[in-house]
């Protein structure tokens, strides 16, 4: 019945005619920056090139330029040591608060959780006056060391609320089979609870170290000398010598950043939405 | 249940046993993350609202109290006004745009089809990516010689090459761009609540108001709104105080130009606190956003919890 399968694909044009849109505008600025970061030079700053393919062989001469000339590996270095070391302080302050919260009884728990999670909204572009002068009191201007210091301010809250919602799912239960059986309360939460969420502090992890990549105020205020950058504010600020913005390789930069981010963030999406509406839908 | 561990009597005040006792315990692994939270958000917010009120510079860093006079000067400052209006088009321009692009990529998501994931995992990218990074993809987008956006209305013919728009560089369209990344930036995590709302709504509900006759669009506002409210207005919290209050977008690719056009709170605080050293007004500016973060949050909660009970 070739007639039927014709209106049927007619009736289908409209939906996969709007998913293509949502897909070209989503997608597009990121295929502009593959496109853009293997592009020779010529073939990028000339009007009459289509720009929207290759018109000379596609080149790694950005991406050699970006390892070789610029401060690009210590860049992610940097956001590397950031990272573990943020997520190492978030780990060691939220696990226990998450679980303590979760296993408060009555209302104070939820109160204090709330709380806790409130402080997330308070905006960075509110705090950064003061806590760049707090940076400047511990004599950690310009070094990525502030970083490490302040980016707990908004993780913390953040994974406590997140961790406070796994905990939660956990049946009480099995830890009060191993408190009975002569487990201490701490021994509990070590040899049962942590064990038992482990996906959900791997998701912490995970979530911790995207936020970091994330971050640009914090950074763009505390930190100007060039080495010791993390990577987004290095690709975004540094790269431009005067009024010459080095499109293929910030491109390129752009790229090799996002693309762990945006894997983590696909792999992880459903839990990070269960956890932050965690409030709202019980 | 928790009368289990509390049963067995530890008078003892021996350092084991007080941590036997779950209010102890519990107020411990509470305490890092409560200090850590309130020693660098709470006394920072307390130390804002105190610049603001004194005549502290980076040159001149004296607690001398001043009262008002900061937010006097500033609000008297038209530049300002200027900016607390950018900010609020900038804020509900682009979380109007960013919810209705949401609402409709949701309805798409809703449906299976051959290659579903794929596409969630494209349309996440733009909420995904470092904002930083792809602001500065859509500044090479805009770029006012070699605009891809540009070369398209060239290529059919709707714009000619000396009159085509310098986006970036004229007032109305810079504030457009911003607008329009930001919405960018913000429609993949409105898709991605609607689907979680629309999602946790029982299919019999559902079927229940199809056999009485519901129709797709009164199914849609007459028991999937209403439903998927709450989690809703979890993400709007999000999604206003982060636009508010933002920095990145405006600065990246627009500087608050051309002439202060684009100007946020989150930009104009930056400028006078940081690059200009001017902490007191800085912190004045900044300030600004508390109230209207105040009053959102605030009639948020209510009304999530008005809707739970």
């Amino acid at each position: 019945m070739p007639r039927a399968v014709l209106t049927k694909m007619l009736r289908e044009t409209p939906f996969y005619g709007a998913v293509a849109f949502f897909l070209v505008l989503a997608a597009f600025p990121f295929y502009w920056m593959v496109i853009t970061s293997f592009k020779t030079n010529p073939d990028l700053y000339n009007v009459t090139h289509v720009p929207f393919w290759f018109n000379d062989p596609p080149t790694l001469e950005h991406f050699r330029y970006l390892f070789d000339k610029t401060l690009f590996t210590t860049w992610l270095l940097n956001s590397l040591i950031i990272g573990l070391c943020v997520t190492g302080i978030t780990l060691v302050t939220a696990v226990p608060a998450g679980y303590s919260l979760a296993r408060m009884t009555g209302r104070q728990g939820e109160a204090l959780g709330i709380g806790i999670f409130l402080t997330y909204l308070v905006p960075p572009t509110l705090l950064f006056l003061p806590l760049s002068r707090v940076v400047a009191g511990l004599g950690l201007k310009n070094s990525m060391w502030s970083l490490v210091v302040i980016y707990p301010t908004f993780t913390i809250p953040f994974c406590t609320w997140l961790l406070m919602g796994f905990f939660k799912a956990l049946p009480v239960e099995i830890e009060e089979a191993a408190i009975v059986d002569g487990c201490s309360l701490f021994g509990a939460f070590v040899k049962m609870a942590i064990p038992l969420s482990l996906p959900g502090i791997l998701t912490v992890v995970i979530f911790t170290f995207t936020l970091t990549l994330q971050e640009f105020v914090y950074a763009l205020t505390f930190i100007s000398a060039s080495d010791q950058k993390p990577i987004t504010l290095g690709v975004a600020t540094d790269l431009i010598r005067g009024d010459i913005f080095y499109w293929g390789e910030i491109m390129a930069g752009a790229l090799i950043a996002s693309i762990p981010v945006a894997i983590a963030y696909n792999l992880f999406l459903d839990r990070f939405i269960s956890g932050i509406t965690g409030g709202a839908v019980k | 249940m928790v009368a289990i561990a509390d049963s067995v009597p530890k008078p003892t005040a021996r350092f084991r046993f007080i941590l036997d006792r779950r209010d102890v315990f519990g107020s411990l692994m509470v305490a890092p993350a409560i200090l850590y939270v309130l020693l660098l958000v709470g006394v920072p917010l307390l130390m804002a609202v105190y610049y603001s009120l004194s005549a502290y510079t980076i040159y001149n860093p004296s607690w001398r109290f001043v009262g008002l006079s900061n937010f006097i000067d500033i609000v008297n400052n038209p530049v300002f006004r200027q900016t607390l209006y950018n900010t609020f088009i900038f804020t509900f321009g682009s979380q109007i745009l960013g919810l209705v692009l949401g609402k409709f990529g949701a309805l798409l998501l809703l449906r299976p089809f051959p290659g579903r994931k794929l596409v969630r995992a494209l349309i996440i990218l733009p909420w995904a990516v470092p904002i930083a990074l792809a602001t500065v993809a859509w500044e090479w987008m805009f770029d006012s010689l070699y605009s891809v956006i540009n070369w398209t209305l060239i290529a059919l013919g709707i714009v000619t090459r000396s009159n085509a728009p310098n986006w970036l560089g004229t007032p109305h369209l810079a504030m457009l761009c911003v607008i329009v990344v930001n919405a960018w930036r913000f429609f993949p995590f409105a898709i991605v609540i609607f689907l979680a709302g629309i999602t946790a709504i029982p299919q019999d509900v559902l079927d229940a108001a199809t056999i009485d006759g519901a129709g797709f669009w009164r199914r849609n506002y007459q028991i999937i709104m209403p439903m998927i409210l709450p989690i809703v207005a979890v993400g709007l919290i999000f999604g206003f105080v982060f636009t508010f209050t933002d920095l990145s977008i405006v600065f990246l690719m627009t500087m608050g130009g051309p002439v202060g056009a684009t100007s946020v709170l989150g930009f104009a605080g930056f400028q006078t606190g940081i690059n200009s050293g001017d902490v007191s007004h800085g912190a004045a500016i900044s300030l600004f956003m508390l109230p209207v973060l105040l009053v959102v949050v605030v009639a948020m909660l209510r009304f999530i919890r008005r809707r739970e009970i």
